[in-house]
C-alpha cells in the first residue's frame, strides 16, 4: 500500500504534464496572460487579471470576435522574474497564446519580452512604465505612459503648481519602476531649478522606514517624492507623519488603489500623485468602466485593473481587425492603434510601440482622487 | 547627535520586536535543537486572527483596553492553538526520524501555511484595527519618544523575565530543562515528554502572538507573506545571540535592530541586510555558539 501511494506520488508531475496539450484546429482564441497571482506582489497581478477578465467577458457575451470565444489563460509567476520566463515560454509552446498580456512590473516585463520577441508573439503590458521594456523589440507594445513622462510631469508639477524648490526623494531601490521614476523626476526637477536635499532608499517588503525619515527631515526638505507601490507607501506616509514632517508626498501611478487610504488613514490625505485616470473623470468610458467593474467585483477598481482593462480591449480590437489570426497580423493592428478611446483616457501607439496619451496629478482624499489637473504630452 | 538618539531609540524599539519573535524560536530550538521555520508564520496566522476578529466584535477603530485584552486573547489562543497542533501532526511522528527531516518538514509547514493564507485571506495587505492611539511621551527638540516604543519594549522585557521564571524557576521548567539535557533519560525518570515539548511550542507560539498584536499596532499593515523577513532577522537575532539563551535572543534582537536603523540612518539601506547577516558571520567565526550561548562540548 505504502509503496504504491509513492509510486503514485512521484508519477503525479507526470501525469499532470500530460494532461494539457492543445490539439486540432481551434474554435477558440486564446490569449495568455502572465502575473504575480501569488507572492509579495500578488495584489499587482490579481487586479491587473480583474481588469483583463472583465474586458473579456464582455467581448464574449457580445457574441466573441467573428465568431469565436475568447479564452484566457492566467499563469502565476509568483512575482519573481525567472518565473516570468518560464510560464511565458509556456504559454507560447503549450497553449499556443496568439498574444500575451502582462507585466505589472517593469522587471518581469523584462524577463518576458526576448522570448515574446524571440518567438515572434506580440506582448502589450498594461501598466510596465519603465522605457526598456518596449526597447526589446518590434512584438512588445505598452497601454500605458513611460516614466520619463510620469517623471516630468510630477517635477514640473512641484516646482509649478506647489513652487518648491527642494524636494526629499524616497525610492524603492528593488523596484526597476521606482528607481526610473526618481532618474526621471530630479533630472526634470534639477532642469527647472530645483534642488534634491536628500536621496534616500528603501526595499519593497519593508515595514519599518524611520531611519530613512529622520535623516531626511534633518535635511529640511518642502516636498517629498515616493515613487513607489501603494502596499508600502501607506505605511510611509503614516510614519512621516508620526515623525513630525508635515511636507506635502508626491507620487506616481504605484499609488493608485483605495488600500492606500485604508492603510495611510489620514497621513495621505492632501498627498499627490500622477495617474492614467481619476475617480472624478467625467469622461463617459471611465463612468462606464467604473460602475461595470463594481458591478461584477462589489469594489472600486483601482489604477491597474483600469489600465489592464484598456490593455485588453485594444488587444481584442486589434484581433477583430487582423485579415488573419497568427501573431504577425494581430501585431500589425496594435501597431497602428490611433486615438482608441480607452477607460483611462484616448491611447494611441507611436513608432516605439509606446501608448501616447495624457496623466493627470490628483490629490488623495479619502478613498477618492480629487481631479488636480491634466498634463498632455 | 539628535539623529543619533532618534535612530537609537527607533533601532531599540524595532530590535524589541526581533526579540519577541526570537523568544520562540530559541525556546523550541532549546528542548528539540528544531530550528521552528514555521514560527514566522504562526505569527502571521496570529496577526489575521486578530484582524477577525476585531472585525468581528466590530472593534477596528475603537482603540482601548478592551480592544487590546480582546486582541491579545485572540491572537494568543489562535497561535497557541495553530503551534499545538503543528506539534502533534507535523513534528511528533517525526520525533525519531533524522534530525534534517523534521527541519525540512518545517519548511514546508512554513510554506503551507504561507500560500494557504494567500488563498484563505487573500493576498492583497490588510489594514491591522487599531488598538491603542500612539502618543508622544517626551519630545526634546526633535527626538520623539513615543507610547509605543516603550510598551513594545517593555513588554518584550517582561517577557523575558517571565519565560526565565518559568524555566529556572518553577517545576514544568525543570522538566524542559530535562528534556532539553537528554529526552530518553528524562522520560526514563517519568517526564511526559510529549506534553512538555507540546507546552513548549504552546508558550513559544503564544509569544508569536503578543509579537503580531505589536508589530499591528506598530505597522498596521498586514499580509499572508509578512512573517517571511521578519521570521529571518528574528532567527539571525537568535543565532547571534546564542541560540537557545533567552537573555541571547533578546540581547540578539537588539543588536540587530539598532545596527539595521543605524545602517540605513547613515550609510544605505541597500547595504542594510548585507551589514546584518555580515554581524552574524563575523559573530560566528569568533564565538560559534553566538554571544551568549553556551558552548557545547561533543560527547562521544
Amino acid at each position: 500500500m505504502r509503496s504504491l501511494l509513492l509510486t503514485a506520488l512521484i508519477a503525479l508531475p507526470f501525469l499532470v504534464s500530460c494532461t494539457k496539450k492543445a490539439t486540432g484546429p481551434r474554435t477558440e482564441i486564446v490569449i495568455g496572460h502572465f502575473g504575480s497571482m501569488t507572492g509579495s506582489e500578488a495584489t499587482f497581478g490579481i487586479s491587473t487579471d480583474e481588469g483583463i477578465r472583465l474586458a473579456i467577458d464582455e467581448a464574449n457575451a457580445a457574441g466573441g470576435i467573428n465568431g469565436k470565444q475568447v479564452k484566457l489563460i492566467t499563469m502565476d509567476d509568483q512575482g519573481k522574474a525567472e518565473e516570468a520566463a518560464s510560464v511565458v515560454t509556456r504559454l507560447i509552446e503549450q497553449e499556443n497564446v496568439i498574444a500575451l498580456l502582462g507585466e505589472v512590473a517593469s522587471s518581469r516585463s523584462l524577463a518576458a519580452a526576448p522570448i515574446a520577441q524571440n518567438k515572434k508573439i506580440p506582448m502589450l503590458t498594461p501598466s510596465s512604465t519603465n522605457p526598456k521594456v518596449t526597447e526589446v523589440g518590434n512584438f512588445i507594445f505598452r497601454a500605458c505612459f513611460i516614466d520619463p513622462f510620469q517623471g516630468t510631469v510630477m517635477a514640473k508639477f512641484a516646482t509649478e503648481n506647489l513652487k518648491v524648490k527642494k524636494v526629499a526623494i524616497l525610492r524603492d531601490v528593488k523596484s526597476d519602476y521606482s528607481v526610473g521614476l526618481a532618474d526621471f523626476f530630479i533630472k526634470k526637477f534639477v532642469e527647472l531649478g530645483g534642488e534634491v536635499v536628500a536621496d534616500v532608499s528603501y526595499q519593497s517588503g519593508d515595514v519599518d522606514f524611520k531611519a530613512q525619515i529622520t535623516q531626511i527631515k534633518s535635511k529640511n526638505p518642502e516636498a517629498l517624492f515616493i515613487p513607489g507601490y501603494y502596499t508600502e507607501v501607506g505605511l510611509i506616509a503614516r510614519q512621516v507623519r508620526e515623525g513630525g514632517l508635515q511636507v506635502p508626498m508626491l507620487g506616481g501611478d504605484g499609488w493608485d488603489s483605495p488600500k492606500l487610504f485604508e492603510i495611510g488613514k489620514a497621513a495621505v490625505n492632501g498627498s499627490y500623485f500622477s495617474n492614467h485616470y481619476s475617480t472624478e473623470s467625467k469622461d463617459p468610458a471611465a463612468i462606464e468602466f467604473m460602475s461595470k467593474f463594481k458591478a461584477k467585483y462589489n469594489k472600486q477598481p483601482d489604477g491597474l485593473s483600469s489600465v489592464a482593462y484598456d490593455a485588453t480591449r485594444m488587444l481584442l480590437q486589434a484581433i477583430t481587425s487582423a485579415p488573419e489570426l497568427t501573431p504577425q497580423a494581430v501585431r500589425d493592428q496594435l501597431a497602428q492603434i490611433k486615438e482608441f478611446q480607452g477607460a483611462t483616457g484616448k491611447i494611441s501607439i507611436d513608432e516605439n510601440r509606446n501608448a501616447v496619451k495624457s496623466a493627470v496629478v490628483v490629490q488623495v482624499k479619502g478613498t477618492d482622487n480629487k481631479f488636480v489637473t491634466t498634463v498632455n504630452p | 547627535m539628535e539623529d543619533f538618539l532618534q535612530h537609537f531609540i527607533n533601532g531599540i524599539s524595532l530590535g524589541s520586536i526581533y526579540a519577541l519573535i526570537a523568544l520562540g524560536y530559541t525556546m523550541v530550538y532549546g528542548i528539540l535543537q528544531l530550528i521552528n521555520f514555521a514560527h514566522s508564520d504562526v505569527y502571521m496566522m496570529g496577526a489575521f486572527s486578530s484582524y477577525y476578529v476585531a472585525s468581528f466584535f466590530k472593534i477596528s477603530d475603537r482603540p482601548g483596553v478592551v480592544t487590546l485584552v480582546t486582541l491579545l486573547a485572540a491572537s494568543m489562543l489562535a497561535c497557541a492553538l495553530l503551534g499545538l497542533m503543528i506539534e502533534r501532526f507535523a513534528y511528533r511522528p517525526l520525533r525519531k526520524a533524522p534530525k534534517l527531516n523534521i527541519l525540512i518538514t518545517a519548511i514546508g509547514v512554513s510554506l503551507f501555511l504561507q500560500y494557504t493564507a494567500q488563498v484563505v485571506f487573500g493576498a492583497d495587505p490588510k489594514v491591522f484595527p487599531t488598538v491603542i492611539e500612539d502618543s508622544v511621551l517626551i519630545q526634546a527638540g526633535s527626538v520623539q519618544l513615543k507610547s509605543l516604543d516603550v510598551a513594545v519594549f517593555s513588554v518584550t522585557i517582561v517577557m523575558m523575565l517571565a519565560l526565565n521564571f518559568l524555566i529556572y524557576k518553577t517545576k514544568l521548567g525543570k522538566a524542559m530543562r530535562a528534556v532539553s539535557t537528554n529526552m530518553t533519560v528524562a522520560a526514563m525518570m517519568g517526564v511526559n515528554t510529549d506534553r512538555i515539548i507540546a507546552f513548549t511550542f504552546v508558550v513559544g507560539s503564544s509569544l508569536a502572538g503578543v509579537g503580531s498584536v505589536l508589530v499591528g499596532m506598530k505597522y498596521p499593515k498586514i499580509d499572508p507573506l509578512m512573517g517571511m523577513m521578519i521570521g529571518l532577522k528574528a532567527f539571525v537575532a537568535a543565532v547571534l545571540g546564542g541560540i537557545g539563551s533567552i537573555g541571547g535572543a533578546v540581547f540578539g534582537g537588539i543588536l540587530m535592530g539598532l545596527s539595521e536603523q543605524m545602517v540605513v540612518g547613515y550609510i544605505s539601506s541597500t547595504y542594510r541586510d548585507a551589514f546584518a547577516f555580515g554581524i552574524l558571520i563575523v559573530i560566528l567565526v569568533f564565538r560559534p555558539s553566538g554571544l551568549l550561548g553556551k558552548s557545547r562540548v561533543e560527547k562521544v
